[in-house]
């Protein structure tokens, strides 16, 4: 049995070890501390660690304000509010300026189970892809987590970073996390999975489910949205001729449509989407959740199966 | 670096000379906002030359008092006023909104002397307050002013950052109101009523100073009471008139976002000599 973590423990985690090392780094949160694990940072550091309330807009332009001084800003709330509610606040006070903020959205896709549909964030992805200068990561477990925020505080200008509220398998032996570069987690030449967050879990167990019926699928992990790693994906159209990309996302404007993107300006092939079509969510167990919106390994392995010559 | 003090009358001459500037540029640009650059132009003029910190050839000195434009259509103003300030030549301001020029439509951080961009209105309390935090966290004893306007105290992002600049004890900032009573699309109180402002604002936990926003002496005044007050952040509330200082833009609503004709900027400019 896999480790299980919380991608948010891990962020608050990595927050303390960043406080530590760097005294310019100030935290905010917007009344949900406890739930993204700020409050890590918060009990260390103080002085260094601001709570707007209920109150996600003023928190995203504060930011804004403290980069302008020269801070390096983590900020946190639910994937919800931090893409949706403050969308203009990111637009014009963070990604226009390029400033040095660092969205970490917690709680994002249908994972987040019981609270529904209010609260399952579908449209993040999309929201944040169309911004120049921002700088997009889905981390798929715990360690991938630090490894994604280590990297965003090393690299100056706007993160959004994207987690989920449930405990995640950690997947073993990716290798070497490099910012922009995605990670080929198993080799295979009949079809290509692409995959970010908690469904690179997903998708490595449709892998074995496949390589079973005989069938090698190349599974990818594509940690960072944006930039996307476009010679990993043209390698794989050119040498599998179908892709299958998976997302706790709405099928459009998120990891499908960046995959989208780069083949059919380049070497079209067809581009299969597993996520979430065009409906919202609603109450329920992750489990469950991932059955009903077509998300579970199971649905990863019909969408091969259907599609592959 | 402190600046130098101009006198009043001095200060009502740079005043005058920077409606010139504002005109000359918007006749140039051939669009923009002339009635909200005007009406601020005595509050930002007294503020630059006689009370913010800076140094134009250091824009980015770390002591820098910051000045923050939240309504940012108000930019012919601020340019007006960086390049008499030091921060760029002032054949620069010919190119506003012109292709490929450091003074945009709105601003943006490129422009020397200019801390973030602003446009879309209701940021720019959030901004004040980012900056007054990041002083807190760095002990620094900067102050921080913003200029909003009235229309755009409309918006629900000012009141949470009201909020917010009173919880977080902001006495190093400094917000001016620039209360000229006219919007797009007429007068504010017909549009979306702000009665009682003073009332509000002291509501939400702020020390509230009341001025003339056309009289040096008072506007000085304002500026120097704000510095003494302690544990909260101030605000100025400065009753001004829309298109201040030529005749046939004083009042208009029209004049908000329509730049003067060749014929009208020569009057208007005639009536500045």
């Amino acid at each position: 049995m896999a480790e299980q973590l919380y991608q948010r423990d891990v962020y608050g985690e990595a927050l303390v070890k960043l406080g530590s090392l760097d005294k310019n780094i100030v935290v905010l949160d917007a009344d949900l501390s406890s739930s993204t694990r700020t409050n890590l940072f918060a009990k260390q550091f103080p002085d260094r660690f601001f709570n707007f309330g209920v109150a996600e807009q003023n928190m995203m332009a504060t930011a804004a304000g403290l980069a302008s001084c020269g801070k390096t800003v983590f900020l946190s709330t639910f994937a919800v509010f931090a893409a949706g509610r403050a969308w203009d606040q990111v637009r014009v006070s963070i990604s226009y300026n390029n400033f040095n903020v660092k969205i970490v959205a917690t709680h994002a896709g249908i994972t987040v189970g019981p609270d529904g549909a209010s609260h399952q964030a579908l449209e993040d992805i999309a929201l944040m892809r169309v911004l120049p200068n921002m700088n997009i990561i889905v981390p798929s477990d715990g360690p991938q987590t630090e490894e994604a925020i280590m990297a965003a505080a090393n690299k100056p200008g706007p993160f959004y970073i994207r987690l989920g509220r449930s405990k995640v398998p950690t997947i073993e032996h990716k290798g070497e996390f490099k910012f922009g570069q995605a990670q080929l987690l198993t080799e295979g030449n009949d079809v290509t999975i692409v995959a970010c967050g908690t469904m690179v879990a997903q998708a490595l167990v449709a892998v074995k489910n496949l390589a079973a019926k005989g069938i090698t699928a190349r599974l990818i992990n594509m940690h960072t949205i944006r930039p996307i790693d476009r010679e990993i994906i043209l390698k794989s159209a050119r040498e599998t001729k179908l892709i299958v990309a998976c997302e706790e996302h709405n099928i459009f404007g998120g990891l499908a449509s960046s995959i989208d993107e780069v083949v059919a300006e380049n070497f079209p092939v067809k581009v299969i989407r597993v996520g979430v079509r065009n409906r919202f969510g609603q109450s329920g167990e992750p489990e469950e959740l991932l059955k009903e919106y077509n998300l579970s390994s199971l649905d990863i392995e019909k969408a091969v199966l259907s599609n592959i010559s | 670096m402190a600046n130098k003090q101009l006198t009043i009358e001095e200060l009502a001459l740079q005043a005058r000379q920077i409606r010139r500037l504002i005109i000359q540029m918007l006749a140039c640009a051939g669009s923009g906002h002339p009635g909200g650059s005007l009406s601020a132009a005595d509050l930002i003029t007294a503020l630059y030359f006689n009370v913010l910190r800076f140094n134009p050839d250091d824009p980015h000195w770390p002591d820098r008092d910051r000045f923050h434009m939240s309504k940012g259509h108000a930019c012919p103003l601020w340019y007006a006023v960086l390049a008499q300030s030091g921060y760029f030549p002032k054949e620069k301001l010919l190119t506003l909104r012109k292709l490929g020029s450091i003074l945009q439509g709105h601003p943006v951080c490129c422009t020397p002397g200019v801390e973030s961009a602003s446009g879309s209105l209701g940021q720019g309390l959030s901004i004040a307050l980012g900056m007054s935090l990041a002083a807190k966290v760095d002990k620094k004893d900067y102050r921080v002013y913003v200029l909003l306007g009235d229309g755009e105290v409309q918006e629900g992002n000012i009141w949470e950052a009201a909020m917010a600049c009173a919880h977080f004890s902001c006495s190093n900032i400094c917000a001016i109101l620039d209360f000229n009573g006219c919007q797009i699309d007429g007068r504010c109180e017909d549009i979306m009523g702000l009665e009682p402002l003073a009332a509000k604002w002291q509501a939400f936990g702020w020390h509230v100073i009341q001025i003339n926003g056309h009289d040096m002496q008072q506007i000085l005044a304002a500026y120097d009471q704000a510095k003494t007050i302690k544990n909260k952040p101030s605000i100025i509330i400065a009753r001004t008139v829309k298109g201040k200082g030529v005749s046939f833009m004083e009042g208009v609503v029209g004049f908000h976002g329509r730049a003067p004709t060749q014929e009208e900027a020569r009057k208007a400019l005639e009536e500045l000599a």
